[in-house]
């Protein structure tokens, strides 16, 4: 045992060099090897031993590789019969040893971090309990002890445990927000899963279904805004506030009957599609076009929400949504006017 | 397909003074129950299913060679990933396994057939008849598209309401009835046909690999045929098995499959390992490095690979107990492998090693396996799981096991008993350029997928946003693919070309040759062995050589040899299931025209299948072959 | 293979005539093979089964649904069947082909006894109980599994009748011997299964 841990420890700086080298790899926001919270700060921790440990077992063999086949190339002219050796007890119990002993360094962590994982805060009174529910292609975020629901935009308190409750209303998928830990699969009921993070830094991390769940299971994307305490309650209170609803009574009726029937917005509608409320606030339309005024990552949301509403289907192949057009019968005028007042529908 | 496999294996035994009827040309085919033939069916028909699984892999590649790109649509692209593994996995890595055990076995053992002949052809037909089934699907109304793993509820006809789904099941089934009767024959020909002297540790260690792969496929795939016939019946029969509405359980699903899905991974690294164990000493001119102990690993490895199943499901939420002793139990298995790698190295160490083209493979192989493995250890542990799984670091993981390390011993074993199959040597200038562009390509395609996967990259996603620095390495990741067709090109060409060159390879055309498939003829005579050799110790050729003898020992005087008659009966039989499982598939379906519904909607369609299969079956039962005899003056060539 | 084939040993007949030649040796070894297959096969059906038992989807429940006097027949049935094909093998080896056809011929009319009292037994389920396929997710794997071993007593019997009808054509030789004794094989281990079935399925589903 002694010699597991003299081992764990030679590997120490080997380890912090890798870390620095590692976090150059990725976005911030969105790769597994720039952790943003303690949760994929463990998982990060354990690949950072786990890596170290297989560098140095591949340095050996390739090593004895690359000498084997220098040294030992067969010479022209070479007839004589190398010895033929059985094999040798010492040097086959030398490779069986120390690949458990290192299999031990690595396990020992491994089991801590498990039983860490296993924490799901779900009992815990100052954690912020979150439903979070699986759809074919878009993530529904039910604060219970709020009342609030939301889709898409999951916006949390920074620093503070959030426990979470994982279901799906169709087929299985799995929430992921790389740079804020790893992923846990949404299942059905009689198998529904809990697990916590937390996200000690304000700012906005990108969230992604892992789990196949049909053509546009890549573009089920999601945003977890990280905000102060204060913000946060704001946020609660306006999508408690009364619903916006278009200013022209016309749009307003067409509104209600063509998209209120399977979505809501404040206290209005049916809960059926993705919650609208304030979705002038939101990083994304329909998760996967990207809200941004400057024109780097996406559009300005405006812009996304027309491409949304004229063909959804383009944007998202095989999602739920019936064609504004034609399905419902809007005119582009309708739906252009849709979308201005979805863009303004923002919370202050 | 039979029509090359017949002008590359010419060279056959005299034909005259038969009393049994002989087929020519494609009947042959059909109706040979001779292993070596069998072995060329295997290999063609593997062959080209890998084709169309690459071709599969090569659209993805494109797909994703640039962010949002639209070249194929995402339901197109979710079909092609399942078929792609699907196939690759079933239908184009294990047929050409099954090809190089059917083609090396009995002579490495010296037998002159396996121990049921008829059951050999039996398996080869229905895999072939279950692949042809899958393949169907992509002109008979969609092909699958929820992965090769087609979890439930995604899978079931509410959210993959095409057929595709139901090609998958009922082709992987006849398919997979044909790797269980593999499985059970090779079992049973190790067992009992070894000859004199060839005691289970003087066995070559493909003949082991073998052993025990076949031993894990009898108790794996048994598995995967209850989990198919329960998707089945929740698809066509209206079961509900995983439908949660009534009381199902999707989680049941995963766990049947990783059951079997696990130990399928070692079923196809193991004959690798197999292969590389005996092109490295060949190579080397060195008996392999700790024998006992490489035997041993095998052992441990295939029975570790049962109890490591849910390594797979880390997030599926089993719990932390469970997490954590599926984490150490995956990370044993370690232990085991490296044990072989550092056998390997040390079997070259103080050798004379000649980098010949399946030498070269077998060189590759070792670190390129390594590194698959080192990233097996990495995901064994759960926590860091949680962030690997399901992303493009599993990807690349499981290509440089599969591809890297399976793919490169297949491609070791094939160069290396290409002679030996066929009489002829497949050029080495070719062989060289195929192992680099192969080599170079597979590194380029699957390295950078570690860092995608990492960068936050999810797998089976059909594109991606820009802007999220994925774009450069997804660029490489294709060029590399590339060339890994590239690297198949000049395979092809390589089988081409050998084939219009004279068969005349030596006995042991690599000079060096060990175990007993080289003490015979280059391709073997229809009987192999004229006298069944004695074996006096491990390597029993290089004993003899060694001790100054030419050939071996016989360990019976010449006699007349009693062989297997052909017969068409395994072909009707796989026919039948094949008639069978169409019917059956499409028997909750409304057609246009009332016969066609009549047939169909009343299982009339499968029971004229169930028929044609049982009845070959009673023809087999009810008429017994009696064979036919090889005399004498025949083996003497008169 | 050049040894022991069929037709060197004709004449008079071994004490284990199934293991005379190399390919009865083959056939048992492999059968026994095959049969760990379908233990592995059977496992994972009961597995399934465990895992569902109690998902009745306000469908009748195992206690609601099962008769045991009926059952327990149908056990006896069958276990007295796998009697008298040990019987069967008995007069094999003491080379009575006659006896031994009559042996086999009262399993497969008790097999079949077997298998009607469960055609009975399922369609009293679906007609009176509304108890079918498609109910709930207990329903599927009870179909599922006691249908798997139904199917395979189905084939058994089928099997044995052909192999009753070889034996009167050609006799007991070195050829059908290794045929019947396979089948006895076959036939002892459904035999098991049931047990199996009859204490995980219906016991357990009576008081559990």
């Amino acid at each position: 045992m002694m010699k597991t841990w003299q081992a764990g420890k030679r590997l120490l700086p080997l380890t912090a060099t890798l870390g620095l080298i590692l976090a150059g790899c990725g976005r911030e926001d969105l790769s597994v090897l720039r952790p943003q919270g303690p949760a994929a700060e463990s998982s990060f921790d354990l690949m950072k031993l786990a890596i170290t440990i297989m560098i140095v077992v591949l340095l050996i063999v390739f090593s004895i590789a690359a000498y084997v086949l220098i040294r030992f190339r067969r010479k022209p002219g070479q007839r004589e019969i190398p010895e033929q050796v059985e094999g040798n007890f010492k040097l086959e119990v030398l490779w069986t040893v120390i690949p458990l002993i290192l299999v031990v360094v690595l396990a020992v962590p491994t089991v801590k971090a498990v039983f860490a994982a296993g924490n799901d805060h779900s009992d815990d009174k100052n954690a912020i309990k979150v439903k979070v529910t699986g759809h074919q292609y878009w993530w529904e975020f039910e604060y219970t002890d709020y009342g609030v629901k939301t889709a898409q935009d999951l916006v949390i308190p920074a620093g503070k445990d959030i426990a979470f409750e994982l279901s799906t209303a169709d087929v299985l998928h799995s929430f992921w927000v790389p740079s804020l830990a790893g992923k846990m699969d949404t299942n059905p009921d009689g198998t529904i899963n809990r697990f916590s993070f937390s996200a000690p830094n304000e700012g906005v991390y990108r969230g992604k279904c892992a789990e196949l769940c049909g053509p546009s299971h890549g573009f089920m994307e999601f945003k977890v805004k990280s905000v102060s305490d204060a913000e946060f309650e704001q946020w609660l209170a306006s999508m408690k506030s009364p619903a916006v609803l278009p200013e022209d009574p016309e749009l307003a009726k067409k509104f209600r009957s063509a998209c209120l029937t399977c979505h809501a917005v404040g206290d209005q509608g049916v809960a059926m599609g993705p919650n609208l409320t304030g979705l002038g606030s939101r990083e994304s339309v329909a998760g996967i076009l990207l809200n941004d005024d400057t024109g780097v990552d996406g559009a300005p949301i405006l812009d996304n929400l027309k491409t949304w509403l004229h063909d959804p289907q383009s944007v998202k192949p095989g999602n739920r949504m019936p064609d504004p057009k034609k399905d419902l019968g809007l005119t582009d005028e309708e739906i252009d006017g849709i979308a201005e007042y979805l863009a303004g529908y923002t919370l202050d | 397909m039979a029509q090359t496999a017949q002008s590359l294996n010419h060279a056959r035994p005299p034909e005259a003074g038969h009393s049994v009827k002989r087929h020519t040309g494609l009947m042959d085919w059909i109706t040979t129950v001779d292993h070596k033939k069998i072995a060329i069916l295997y290999l063609w028909a593997g062959g080209l299913f890998f084709g169309i699984g690459g071709l599969e892999a090569i659209l993805i590649r494109i797909q994703l060679i640039k962010p949002m790109n639209t070249f194929l649509d995402a339901q197109t692209f979710n079909e092609l990933i399942t078929m792609h593994g699907t196939t690759m996995i079933f239908l184009g890595v294990m047929p050409v396994i099954f090809a190089l055990m059917n083609a090396v076995i009995p002579l490495q053992i010296g037998a002159r057939d396996v121990a049921f002949p008829f059951l050999n052809a039996l398996g080869f037909w229905t895999f072939l008849f279950g692949g042809l089934l899958l393949n169907l699907s992509w002109i008979m109304g969609g092909a699958p598209d929820a992965g090769w793993t087609s979890y439930t509820p995604l899978s079931t006809s509410t959210y993959s309401a095409t057929h595709g789904v139901d090609f998958y099941t009922i082709g992987l089934q006849i398919a997979g009835l044909g790797t269980l009767i593999g499985g059970i024959n090779f079992l049973a020909t190790i067992i009992t046909m070894r000859a004199p002297g060839m005691s289970y540790m003087r066995m070559p260690m493909f003949a082991w690999t073998t052993f025990i792969t076949s031993a894990i496929i009898l108790f794996a795939f048994p598995a995967i045929t209850v989990g198919l016939v329960l998707l089945t019946f929740d698809r066509i029969l209206g079961a509900n098995f995983f439908e949660v509405g009534a009381g199902g359980n999707p989680v049941l699903w995963q766990h049947i499959f990783w059951i079997f899905g696990h130990p399928e991974v070692y079923i196809l690294i193991l004959p690798a390992f197999g292969i590389i164990s005996e092109v490295i000493p060949t190579f080397a001119r060195k008996r392999l490095f700790g024998y006992s102990s490489m035997v041993f690993a095998t052992i441990l490895i295939a029975f570790l690979g049962f109890m490591v199943w849910a390594h797979h499901m880390f997030t599926t939420g089993l719990g932390p107990v469970a997490n954590a002793l599926f984490s150490v139990s995956t990370m044993l298995i370690a232990v085991p492998t490296g044990i072989k790698i550092f056998n390997w190295l040390f079997t070259m160490w103080g050798g004379q090693v000649r980098f010949t083209t399946p030498n070269l493979f077998a060189v590759g192989f070792i670190p390129t396996f390594t590194m698959g493995g080192v990233t097996g250890v990495m995901l064994a542990s759960a926590p860091a799981d949680f962030q690997f799984h399901d992303t493009y670091f599993v990807v690349a993981h499981f290509h440089y096991v599969i591809v890297g390390g399976l793919v490169l011993g297949l491609f070791a074993g094939l160069h290396y008993w290409w002679p030996k199959m066929f009489g002829r040597m497949l050029d080495e200038g070719l062989g060289k350029w195929t192992f680099w562009t192969f080599i170079i390509g597979f590194h380029m395609t699957f390295f950078v997928q570690h860092f995608l996967g990492l960068m936050g990259m999810q797998r089976r996603v059909f594109t991606y946003l820009p802007n999220q620095q994925f774009d450069l390495l997804n660029l490489i990741s294709t060029i590399g693919a590339g060339l890994m067709g590239v690297g198949m090109l000049f395979f092809l060409t390589n089988i081409f070309l050998t084939s219009r060159k004279p068969a005349d390879a030596a006995d042991d055309p690599w000079e060096d040759g060990r175990t007993l498939e080289w003490t015979i003829p280059s391709p073997p005579p229809e009987y192999n062995f004229k006298q069944t050799p004695l074996v006096r110790g491990i390597d029993a050729f290089w004993k003899e050589k060694t001790a100054g003898h030419k050939g071996m020992t016989p360990s019976e005087p010449v006699g007349s040899i009693h062989m297997p008659s052909a017969t068409i009966l395994p072909f009707l039989m796989s026919v039948g299931i094949f008639i069978a499982g169409l019917g059956f598939m499409f028997s909750r379906d409304t057609f246009s025209s009332d016969a066609l519904s009549f047939l169909f909607n009343n299982y009339i369609v499968t029971g004229l299948g169930l028929l044609i299969t049982f009845g070959s079956m009673l023809m087999r039962s009810l008429f017994d072959d009696h064979g036919w005899h090889i005399e004498p003056e025949e083996l003497e060539g008169r | 293979m050049t040894t022991a084939h069929a037709e060197a040993v004709k004449g008079t007949l071994p004490h284990e005539p199934e293991k005379a030649t190399l390919e009865g040796r083959n056939k048992v070894l492999a059968f026994w093979l095959f049969l760990g297959g379908e233990a592995v096969l059977f496992g994972t059906l009961f597995a399934t089964f465990l895992a569902l038992r109690n998902q009745t989807n306000d469908g009748p429940s195992a206690n609601e649904l099962f008769h045991l006097p009926l059952v327990a027949a149908a056990t006896f049935l069958l276990l007295v069947s796998s009697l008298t094909s040990v019987f069967a093998i008995q007069a094999m080896h003491r080379n009575r082909p006659a006896l031994l056809r009559s042996w086999l011929l009262v399993t497969v009319v008790l097999g079949a006894a077997f298998l009607g009292l469960e055609i009975y037994e399922f369609s009293e389920y679906v007609r009176h109980e509304k108890f079918g396929m498609t109910t709930s997710a207990f329903s599927s794997a009870f179909y599922t599994l006691v249908g798997f071993h139904g199917a395979h007593v189905a084939f058994g019997i089928l099997w044995i009748s052909v192999l009753i009808g070889q034996l009167v054509r050609k006799g007991l030789t070195v050829v059908t011997a290794p045929k019947i004794y396979v089948s006895a094989m076959y036939w002892h281990f459904i035999d098991v299964v049931w047990v199996f079935i009859f204490t995980v399925v219906y016991l357990l589903g009576k008081v559990g």
